[in-house]
């Protein structure tokens, strides 16, 4: 997810000038849903292509039957290639041929409808430079994602938080991901916060590199992270800069590694039955 | 400074202990029997503030909870939880299998209210799938009955251990009476006690067999006669209420700080449910109230879920009403592609894939055994994406944040365990008061640490 590197690059454009470059595309969806989940249905995608760099011809193709949001372009992380492990001239399964594109959902350009107009409109009032905060709204299956460039991550949620119009004054949790193939921003930070005043729920997802493992800590904001950000650090590694005593919580203290990371390997040993082998589940053979 | 430990094992040879290095002054190991020379060369040191290691073996910590105490004589000065002892690495084993196995991994997370692990799960899976107005209401019907007895049966776990801890064991011994025949209704409908993983992506694994409902009617008429034994045991009983009132205080402002759901936020009196706020398989459809209560301590946390058993009830009540009217009804998706090929039923040799259906598979259809295996090796394609839909389980707000990639397995499966939040609050209710109300603050929280620690 380039697009939700926290720096960005001389190629990357602010949130609001991509808005403008793509609107006239905006013209072939059917437009005034007022259903929150209006963006999201699949009909809405129909000749709406917009425009892609070469290098995403690949994605652009399939993009139809993959993406459930409307609006921009399947986001690529990965294209996988080969299955069960057969590759080169002794593979006659053909499954050695097989290439999947892994794509997440696309994102969404304003007006995405209902509230969720109202909660990124206001956020556009309170920070002046929400196109550099913001990076990116993702609307997928009725839910709604902020990507949030990761330097800015601290004074949003006080405005998220404090705000009259907006009032998360609840954070549900926060979870890591980890993407390995999404280069220069490979750890995920996902935070779902619950305005019980509005009775509304947003996704903040805030990335940071595999280098530079850092996120500031919203537990100034929100008591509750504490030991959700100890339980990310604790899988993830991702440090949260200004956490009170950012230690392991789940695994001992002296443990090596971050479990929950892709790389690291789940362990297991084969088991005999009825004189088989059976190889641990993270050897047996997968569907990538 | 001194360090109690509690326990037989030698913190110097234990390697996981390391207390040497980090106690200051006279650490003592307690191995029972042994209080009196402890006490006396205490009282010859007179010194007054020690630290006392409660757990992570302790029975009236509610598990494998360890809890270090910072005690001035009786009274706790500062407090800290220790947890992670029961990880078991669910989320990341959940990696490695296929959607619908990894019902069988989370419901074993809060192993006190599994179907609420499954049904959140299935829900984020099937929202990812967008199958959520194709899931049958049958299936949401079984789902609804289900866990609104699991809330019961986690409830009277909660009072009951909780009874026990304070030493009002026949409260205790009531409790696990009732539970039991909760127990024996899941044993009925899912063939296990607990672990059912008995909720599906797409609905539910079985229908209900056919002796079931005439089964719930007499549970639901069980209950009815003994709930009210809880009340009369415990509501104006003063040593009780001499224990649990003013115990273990947190208002509104703190539960919204620290996170805390369920019971002691609707205790502050805000009636704050998701199965009202958010309504989930049908819920809005259903007459219950939502219990709050006055005062936000021990015993109004007590009296919310007392009540709560009543209106689980009535839930109860009227999903056995709409059965009725449901017999033969599909209790999964119609999508051939979604669906669990196979029913199963119980044989002369134990549980298993029904007998029609390998007669189908095995005899008359080589394609209905390819899509069997099929499905059930691989398992369905999720589309790429996340989902968070949280659901209100007995202990607070439980959500399963499920990404896929999608592949065949979860990308990544994170839960948000109402345990693991609400037992942040234990510092805030605890510190500043006795020992003896420890026990009774963090039982009024209800942690499970099978779900604190995942």
């Amino acid at each position: 997810m380039s697009g939700s590197n926290p720096t960005p690059g001389p190629g990357d454009t602010p949130l609001n000038a991509e808005s403008d470059q793509k609107a006239p595309i905006k013209g072939a969806t059917p437009e005034g849903e007022s259903a929150p989940d209006a963006g999201t249905r699949p009909e809405s995608l129909v000749g709406s292509a917009p425009e892609v760099s070469s290098e995403e011809t690949e994605a652009q193709s399939s993009e139809a039957e993959v993406v459930g949001a409307g609006g921009g372009t399947a986001e690529v992380i990965e294209v996988r290639e080969g299955m069960f492990g057969v590759q080169g001239t002794g593979d006659t399964s053909g499954y050695g041929g097989l290439s999947r594109t892994i794509e997440f959902p696309a994102a969404s350009e304003p007006p995405f409808g209902g509230w969720w107009d109202q909660v990124y409109e206001r956020i556009g009032t309170l920070v002046p430079n929400y196109g550099e905060v913001i990076t990116k709204v993702v609307i997928h299956r009725g839910e709604i994602t902020f990507h949030v460039a990761r330097e800015h991550l601290f004074g949003l949620v006080r405005h998220l938080r404090d705000d009259a119009h907006l009032r998360f004054e609840f954070c549900s949790s926060v979870s890591g991901v980890h993407y390995p193939a999404d280069t220069g921003s490979e750890l995920h930070a996902v935070y779902h916060l619950q305005s019980m005043t509005y009775n509304r729920r947003i996704r903040l997802e805030v990335s940071a590199p595999d280098s530079d493992p850092h996120i500031p800590s919203v537990v100034p904001t929100y008591p509750t992270a504490d030991w959700h950000e100890r339980e990310t650090y604790d899988m993830f590694g991702i440090v949260f800069d200004g956490h009170p005593a950012l230690t392991r919580i789940l695994m001992p203290d002296d443990w090596p590694g971050h479990p929950q990371r892709k790389d690291y390997p789940l362990g297991g040993i084969p088991v005999e039955y009825k004189g088989a082998s059976i190889p641990p589940p993270d050897q047996r053979r997968s569907y990538n | 400074m001194t360090t109690f430990t509690a326990g037989g094992s030698n913190p110097a040879g234990d390697p996981y202990g390391a207390a040497a290095d980090a106690a200051e002054g006279r650490v003592y190991t307690v191995t029972g029997q042994d209080w009196d020379s402890i006490v006396s060369e205490q009282a010859e040191r007179g010194d007054e503030r020690i630290v006392v290691n409660m757990g992570p073996q302790h029975p009236s910590t509610h598990g494998v909870l360890r809890l270090i105490l910072e005690m001035e004589g009786e009274s706790v000065h500062e407090a800290r939880c220790g947890i992670g002892y029961l990880h078991t690495g669910i989320e990341k084993n959940m990696e490695f299998r296929s959607w619908t196995q990894g019902v069988t991994f989370c419901t074993r997370m809060d192993y006190l209210a599994p179907l609420h692990n499954e049904t959140t799960y299935c829900l984020g899976v099937e929202r990812l799938l967008d199958i959520e107005d194709q899931v049958p209401e049958k299936a949401n019907v079984i789902r609804v009955m289900m866990m609104e007895l699991n809330r019961i049966s986690s409830h009277l776990v909660c009072i009951a251990t909780g009874g026990m801890e304070i030493g009002a064991l026949t409260v205790m011994t009531i409790g696990f009476r009732e539970r039991e025949k909760v127990l024996d209704a899941f044993e009925l409908i899912t063939g296990l006690r607990m672990n059912h993983g008995y909720i599906r992506p797409g609905g539910v694994a079985n229908d209900l067999p056919d002796n079931a409902l005439d089964h719930l009617k007499d549970l639901v008429s069980w209950m009815k006669k003994h709930l009210p034994e809880y009340a009369a045991f415990c509501n104006e009983n003063p040593i009780f209420k001499g224990r649990l009132q003013d115990v273990g205080y947190l208002d509104l402002a703190g539960c919204l700080a620290l996170g805390i759901t369920g019971p002691p936020l609707r205790s502050t009196g805000y009636d704050w449910d998701l199965r009202k706020k958010q309504p989930y398989c049908g819920y809005e459809t259903y007459d219950f109230e939502v219990q709050t209560w006055d005062t936000p301590d021990a015993y109004g946390r007590f009296r919310v879920r007392l009540n709560e058993m009543w209106e689980s009830l009535k839930i109860v009540e009227q999903c056995v009403s709409r059965l009725e009217k449901m017999q033969g009804d599909p209790v999964m998706i119609g999508d051939r592609k979604i669906a669990w090929p196979a029913q199963l039923s119980v044989g002369s040799d134990g549980m298993g894939n029904s007998n029609e259906h390998i007669k189908h598979i095995m005899g008359e259809s080589m394609e209905a055994l390819i899509h069997h295996f099929k499905l059930v090796t691989e398992g369905f394609r999720v589309p790429a994406g996340q989902a968070y839909v949280p659901i209100e389980s007995p202990r607070g707000e439980l959500g399963a944040h499920v990404v896929s990639d999608g592949g065949t397995k979860p990308f990544r499966a994170h839960f948000r365990d109402p345990s693991f939040v609400n037992l942040q609050a234990m510092p805030a209710l605890c510190e500043g008061s006795m020992v003896s109300d420890v026990v009774v603050a963090v039982a009024s929280l209800d942690p499970v640490m099978g779900g604190v620690d995942r």
